[in-house]
């Protein structure tokens, strides 16, 4: 071990922790947070078991590094209007939308989830790695309304429960009828005997499910933890790490901060364009987005699918077909239920259509992918 | 015992087993619990010569690629073709899944290797295993 000097911050622990230790969850250092990348194959989990059983029944996730910022006040949805790109003067009270903060240049300070609480409180779900980033810039950016801006992040153990048996398997715990709470909204009602508990229908798994944000002691955490894993035995619940969070959101092309999005990439290059309200008279990046609507993107986020054996790996070179650097991967790994090794990267436009020929220099070797369609994954409509 | 007798270890986590004219080559059951689910072997040519010490290969995990190296000097005389089609039998039985097969050049080499209960050991002190 070596010795903790004065500039490494310590490593932040979730209240469930312990309850991933003990369940021999193999653990890493994730911006800052130590978290569970898997549990253990003594116990039907690893990655692979973990995307599969979200994908044909249910998982659960510990998401409490994830950071909430709640604005109030008479002038909050001015606010949020301000300091995001979606419209949020759309969402019905108990509605939530995907968004985007955006620096002055267009650029992402990270992407969010907005959801409307009350007539006048809002809820933005933020990523971990940019919890004080993001509060410092929100509450910069919105002094001049008459809202108050509160970081609520370490208030709440926010567990994500995903795949097409999550809605059993939370009713089974909730006397909130969750069959009236459509994609993307929000309801409360008692979990686990805790009551007014925050539910909503979201995730990051390109699967139904719901994420409950519930006191974050850990005594309360671990209680609601273990409850939903024994509501779920019988629907094959399995408890999912950052690793299966991470092929599972691949497979549905949801972007993650620091890969496809980040203070470098605009939002037309993420393709983003219909989270990106330009009808809305004023927000934060967008003088800068109109002007480079009409200058048009030199790269852009396509899907890519290996032809030849090989996995791309973020970071690796994308070639054209005579060997020439031409972009590079934001995210790649083998994707457990489509059986392919897929991509995301960075292209110029000429190289976006679908089918595109290009190459991944993988250990310096150009290994042939083509361009596809995304989502690579879409989850089944219900009948 | 969690790591057979019969054979040497590197810190690499590999092991080598000398067993009448033939020498094995594979991955510790360590390894692939660190790897977790594996997805892609790649093994060199047989013909092909291996040094100790350096590369011969590379798997790959879900999550992550990592290098083989070769536990001695040598020329490959037989891969495991099965990895090919099924990789996740290093997982299954990494002491098993042989990976490769080599003439060893300089024999003397394995005496710097470790035994298998001092790979145990430093499996031990390395993660808190």
């Amino acid at each position: 071990m070596s010795a903790v000097d004065a500039t490494t911050p310590a490593v932040r622990k979730t209240a469930l922790n312990s309850v991933h230790r003990q369940m021999g969850a193999k653990m890493v250092d994730f911006n800052g947070w130590d978290m569970p990348v898997e549990y253990p194959a003594s116990i039907g989990c690893g990655i692979v078991n973990e995307h599969m059983a979200v994908r044909r029944a249910v998982g659960i996730f510990d998401v409490s590094h994830m950071g909430d910022i709640r604005l109030a006040g008479p002038q909050a949805l001015a606010a949020v209007q301000h300091i995001s790109m979606n419209d949020a003067s759309r969402l019905a009270v108990g509605q939530a939308q995907y968004s985007g903060l955006l620096y002055p240049q267009g650029t992402f300070v990270d992407d969010v989830i907005v959801h409307r609480l009350g007539e006048d409180e809002y809820l933005l779900v933020i990523n971990a790695g940019t919890r004080e980033k993001d509060f410092n810039w929100v509450r910069e950016n919105t002094r001049q309304f008459d809202c108050a801006v509160e970081n609520l992040s370490d208030d709440f153990t926010q567990i994500a429960i995903q795949g097409p048996k999550g809605v059993d398997v939370l009713q089974k715990l909730t006397d909130a009828d969750l069959s009236a709470v459509k994609f993307y909204w929000v309801t409360r009602g008692t979990v686990c005997g805790l009551k007014h508990i925050l539910i909503a229908r979201t995730g990051y798994t390109a699967e139904d499910g719901f994420e409950i944000y519930v006191p974050a002691d850990e005594a309360t955490s671990a209680r609601v933890w273990n409850e939903i894993l024994y509501a779920g035995r019988d629907f094959g619940v399995v408890p999912c790490g950052l690793g299966a969070r991470n092929t599972l959101r691949l497979e549905g092309k949801l972007p993650l901060y620091g890969h496809e999005i980040s203070d470098t990439i605009n939002v037309w290059e993420a393709g983003l364009d219909r989270f990106c309200k330009m009808e809305k008279p004023e927000f934060i990046g967008r003088a800068a987005l109109a002007m480079a609507k009409v200058e048009g993107v030199k790269r852009t986020l396509v899907g890519l699918e290996m032809t030849e054996r090989g996995i791309a790996r973020d970071g690796y070179k994308v070639l054209d077909d005579g060997g020439h650097e031409i972009g590079y991967v934001t995210s790649g790994s083998p994707a457990p239920f489509l059986k392919k090794n897929i991509a995301l990267a960075y292209v110029p436009p000429e190289f976006a259509a679908v089918e595109t020929a290009v190459k991944v220099e993988i250990r310096g070797q150009g290994v042939a992918a083509k361009v596809v369609s995304t989502p690579f994954y879409k989850r089944p409509k219900k009948a | 015992m969690a790591y057979p007798s019969d054979r040497k270890y590197t810190k690499q986590h590999e092991w080598i087993q000398v067993g009448g004219s033939s020498v094995t080559v594979g991955i510790t059951d360590h390894a692939q619990e660190e790897l977790g689910d594996i997805v892609f072997v790649e093994l060199p040519k047989v013909g092909a010569e291996v040094t100790a010490g350096k590369t011969f290969g590379s798997v790959e995990s879900v999550k992550a690629v990592s290098d083989l190296y070769a536990p001695a000097s040598g020329k490959v005389t037989e891969i495991n073709e099965e990895l090919a089609t099924s990789p996740e039998k290093v997982n299954k039985d990494a002491h098993g899944s042989w990976m490769m097969k080599i003439e060893l050049k300089n024999p003397g080499e394995l005496d710097g290797l470790l035994s298998s209960a001092d790979y145990e050991k430093f499996v031990a002190e390395e993660g808190g295993h």
